[in-house]
């Protein structure tokens, strides 16, 4: 059994922490002018995402209270810290927990304001999480009755058929948990990325300037490790899936960017009704169907 | 370094206005003009905005509404009136309860005229408005982050 060497892994996890926001700074550019595109528009710069975050950073510091951005830089470490276990090859089961952990962190540093609305994004955050939850523990465990591992670096390595092969319907139950984790129509209960107003806005109401850059730094770190687990669907352990796997996570983003342009967001019932429909449908029983089969 | 002009953040305030010029506002947002070409956002956060529209003059119950938007934008923060009721009251100027332009209440950086201001002007204010913005971070540079 090959096994990828310590160096590389903790190479690829150092990387992420570089890159990732460049990466995911020009999603998020291009996630703009796509959408305005499809609107009519001709949009922003797809360099838009660097300049809103140069801009926010040199603001004024308004901070609600000390405690708030103690918060926010944990989020922040708590999913930097994710993407880069994901990225050095660790355990899915660990890494999904500790993005668990990164999103309390940013519900408690909006609940910890008092304000109105940004207390609402909180507790629809907290709805969101219920949400997808499941799926996200299903999608571990799915990875590990197809390859027999959850370490992400393993699977890289003996697999010789893609994953997507077995688990076509874990496949599909994570995209319904990427549109709420990418934060796109139907399910942006918390925030959203379009019409920035009060209960749309939720969650980042009092985070302003630089605290505000902080929370869209984490976000872009979140999608790029997002698009990661995207990927892992795809890869096996010719060296050259990477490419493939590349290729595919940009089509799904693509598609992301689709059906947020085409939907109305939900109500937070059809959003946990649906997704949890949809963990049970396909993710349970595409798991279960394999587990009689292997 | 440009950091303020790539990405004007607009929170837009409808005072005592007769919905003329916030029509017009919006249409700045419409594929015709599309101003987030330039950046914009229409932000309905104080907290996130840099730039604060103001249509129609201030009456007595918004005056207020208006000084606290204005307290909650984090510096650098650069006012625009947008129409002639926001500049000095217009035709609403001799009502019992107008107080009048925008300048009234909180300091206004730009003056859009016209009853309704043109999408065209309204941007070419935003325009004017984003330049000041840019001197506003340029002077509180100067005095260590500090704003006034
Ligand atoms: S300037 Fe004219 S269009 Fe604009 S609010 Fe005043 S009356 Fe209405």
């Amino acid at each position: 059994m090959k096994s990828i060497p310590l160096e590389a892994r903790l190479i690829a996890a150092a990387i992420y922490f570089i890159a990732a926001p460049f990466i995911g700074g020009l999603l998020s550019g291009v996630d703009r002018v796509i959408s305005a595109r499809m609107q009519g528009r001709k949009g922003p710069s797809i360099f838009q995402g660097f300049y809103d975050i140069v801009k926010l950073l040199s603001k004024q510091r308004n901070c609600v209270n000390k405690i708030q951005v103690m918060y926010l830089g944990s989020f922040l470490f708590f999913i930097i810290f994710t993407g880069a276990l994901f990225f050095a090859g660790c355990d899915l089961l660990m890494i999904f927990f500790s993005l668990t952990t990164a999103n309390i962190f940013l519900a408690v540093a909006a609940a910890s304001t008092n304000s109105p609305y940004a207390t609402m994004g909180a507790q629809r955050e907290l709805l969101q999480m219920l949400a997808y939850e499941p799926m996200t523990l299903l999608t571990a465990v799915g990875f590990y009755v197809a390859t027999g591992t959850f370490k992400s670096a393993e699977m890289l390595t003996q697999i010789d058929l893609p994953a997507i092969v077995s688990l076509p319907g874990v496949f599909v139950g994570f995209l319904f948990i990427l549109v709420i984790k990418l934060r796109k129509h139907p399910y942006d209960l918390s925030t959203s990325h379009h019409a920035h107003q009060e209960v749309v806005k939720g969650i980042s109401t009092e985070f302003s300037g630089p605290v505000y850059a902080l929370m869209e730094l984490s976000h872009w770190y979140e999608n790029v490790f997002l698009m990661g687990i995207v990927s892992m669907f795809f890869i096996n352990n010719n060296p050259w899936s990477i490419l493939w796997s590349i290729a595919a996570s940009v089509i799904v983003y693509l598609v992301m960017i689709l059906v947020d342009n085409t939907n109305a967001r939900m109500k937070w019932d059809n959003m946990l009704k649906n997704t949890w429909i949809a963990t049970m449908v396909l993710g349970a029983l595409n798991i279960f169907i394999l587990h009689i089969f292997k | 370094m440009s950091k303020m002009k790539k990405s004007p953040w607009i929170m837009h305030y409808d005072g005592a206005s007769c919905n003329g010029c916030d029509i017009e506002v919006l249409a700045c947002l419409t594929p015709l003009y599309d101003v987030e070409r330039f950046g914009v956002i229409n932000t309905g956060n104080p907290k996130h905005a840099d730039i604060l529209l103001i249509t129609g003059g201030i009456n007595t119950q918004c005056e207020s509404v208006v000084k606290q938007i204005y307290s909650q934008m984090a510096e650098p923060k650069v006012v625009v009136a947008v129409g002639i009721c926001a500049c000095n009251g217009g035709v609403f100027k001799d009502c019992y309860n107008i107080k009048g332009g925008v300048d009234t209440t909180i300091p206004v950086d730009v003056y859009v005229p016209g009853c309704a201001a043109r999408p065209e002007s309204i941007i070419d204010g935003v325009v004017k408005a984003v330049d000041i913005l840019e001197e506003k971070y340029e002077n509180m540079k100067k005095k260590g982050g500090k704003a006034h």
